[in-house]
Order: C-alpha cells, then sequence, then structure tokens
C-alpha cells in the first residue's frame, strides 16, 4: 500500500485536480485522474522527496486566512505607494531575520507567503537556515517588523510542520 | 446569444466592478514596475498583477459562469492557485541572480547571510 501510494494527500489532490479541471465525473473522468494521482508520484519518486508530515488543520486554515487578508492590505499599501513615490519615494531596505524553522517543506511554504504577500521578496537563505535575506518595499520599523514576521508566519508554519 | 441575457442585473455590475478592480491593481503593478529606480524595487509591483489583480479577474469569472450555467464552476479558482506556487520560483531566481550580479560588481547589497560566522554552524 505504502509503495503504491508514497504520497496519498497528494494522489488525492492530484485526483481532485483533474476532476475539477474537467468539470465532470464520468467514468472515463473518474478513471484518468485516478491514474494520474497514482502515477505522478510514483513517477516523482527518483527525486527522492522528502516526506511531509503536517498537523494542526486549524492553524492551516488560520494561516491561509490571515495570508489572504495581509496580501489585500498589502496590495492597497503598495499600489498607494507606487501612486505617491513622486512625494515620498518607498524606504526599501534588506532584513536579516533570524530563523527558528528549519523544516524544509516549512521553509518552502514560507518563501511562498512572503513572495506572495505584496510588498517582501525572499532573497537569501543562510546555508544552515539560520538567517533569512528578505527585501522590503516600505520598511517602517525594523525591529517591528521582525517581531511581526516572526509572529505572524513562522511560527504557525513551526507548529504545521515541526 | 440569448442566453447572456438571463443573467441578473447584480450580478453582472459585481462581475464588472471586479473586471475592473482586477485590471487598475494589474495596471497600477505595470506602472509601478516603470517608475521604480532600482531592480530590487522593480520587483515589488508586478505582485500586485499577480495576487489581487489574479484574485479579482478569476473571482468574476466564476461569479459569471456560475450565473450563466446555473450551477458552481469553480476551477478558474485554480489559477490563483497555481499561479502562488510558481510565481516565487522564479521571483526567487531573480531575486538570487540580481544579488549575484550586484556583489560581483560591488554594487551596495547585502553581504552573503551564509559567510564567516555564519557558515557551517
Amino acid at each position: 500500500m505504502k509503495r503504491l501510494f508514497p504520497a496519498p494527500l497528494l494522489s488525492l489532490t492530484l485526483w481532485l485536480l483533474w476532476l475539477v479541471l474537467n468539470l465532470s465525473t464520468s467514468p472515463g473522468n473518474l478513471l484518468l485522474g485516478a491514474l494520474l494521482g497514482v502515477l505522478a508520484p510514483l513517477l516523482m519518486a527518483p527525486l527522492r522527496p522528502q516526506s511531509v508530515r503536517i498537523r494542526r488543520p486549524v492553524t492551516i486554515i488560520r494561516l491561509i486566512l490571515r495570508v489572504g487578508l495581509d496580501v489585500l492590505t498589502s496590495n492597497l499599501q503598495v499600489a498607494r505607494s507606487v501612486l505617491t513615490a513622486g512625494q515620498r519615494p518607498p524606504r526599501s531596505a534588506f532584513v536579516r531575520i533570524p530563523l527558528d524553522l528549519r523544516d524544509a517543506h516549512g521553509l518552502a511554504a514560507l518563501s511562498m507567503i512572503t513572495t506572495i504577500v505584496p510588498g517582501t521578496i525572499w532573497s537569501e537563505l543562510a546555508l544552515d537556515r539560520s538567517i533569512l535575506l528578505l527585501h522590503v518595499f516600505d520598511l517602517n520599523d525594523e525591529r517591528q517588523f521582525i517581531e511581526h514576521f516572526k509572529h505572524t508566519y513562522e511560527r504557525p508554519l513551526m507548529e504545521i510542520f515541526e | 446569444m440569448n442566453e447572456f441575457n438571463t443573467l441578473p442585473l447584480w450580478l453582472e455590475l459585481t462581475t464588472a466592478a471586479l473586471l475592473l478592480t482586477g485590471s487598475v491593481f494589474a495596471l497600477t503593478g505595470a506602472f509601478g514596475l516603470l517608475r521604480m529606480k532600482t531592480f530590487f524595487q522593480r520587483m515589488h509591483p508586478p505582485a500586485l498583477a499577480s495576487t489581487l489583480g489574479t484574485w479579482c479577474v478569476a473571482l468574476a469569472s466564476i461569479l459569471y459562469f456560475s450565473g450563466l450555467k446555473h450551477m458552481p464552476v469553480l476551477h478558474a479558482w485554480l489559477i490563483p492557485i497555481l499561479l502562488s506556487i510558481t510565481v516565487p520560483i522564479t521571483t526567487l531566481l531573480l531575486a538570487r541572480a540580481a544579488l549575484f550580479r550586484k556583489r560581483m560588481a560591488n554594487e551596495p547589497v547585502p553581504e552573503e547571510v551564509s559567510s564567516g560566522r555564519d557558515r557551517g554552524n
């Protein structure tokens, strides 16, 4: 069972993705989707992905909502900075953030979050994963920003992945 | 073309408003790309198009076609999800390449975070 489905969650997601994309639950599509769900993880196995263990579904949902909300607010902020850049140029800066999160999947999720929230760009991660270099579009207070970043994104990800 | 007239007015208005909002954000992103001065500043505004711009357009598509077909047509929502998985990859590559080039050219960017005492802990 484990050999046939190395990643059951991924298989299920791929199957649902196929059905949603085709907007149909005809037997043929059910079968094709299932085939995709079984084959894709098997074909990816030579890449030797690390097995992932996620916990706390409530924290996941809260984090997703939080990121969605942050995307909305920072969209408005960045749009305003762009439009008023003539009078007040944005205070862009690099910030070094000490990280406590070590899990590779958690860090991947963190890099996704920082990239899709406008105004922050993941620039470099130390080899030992202890420091993150982040480029911030409009930085107000560095200490406060680091505190906010660790509290809102890093802490929930540590709960989920570690 | 008769089916296009069966949409309720409020749905058409919401769709139009969402499309306009999304387009305005995408345009602002493009404008910012043009207006910012440095490379790293320029990387930020296009995120407006790939987030709220796309979200609004996808939501408009979902509402419009769900109203048209009288059933939930949700697959447009996959676009923002897949974008949020793929966009970070190019952004990361761009940022890393820019940092590398600027360090080679001795421009004022922070030094490597894993150099010196940070390396090999």
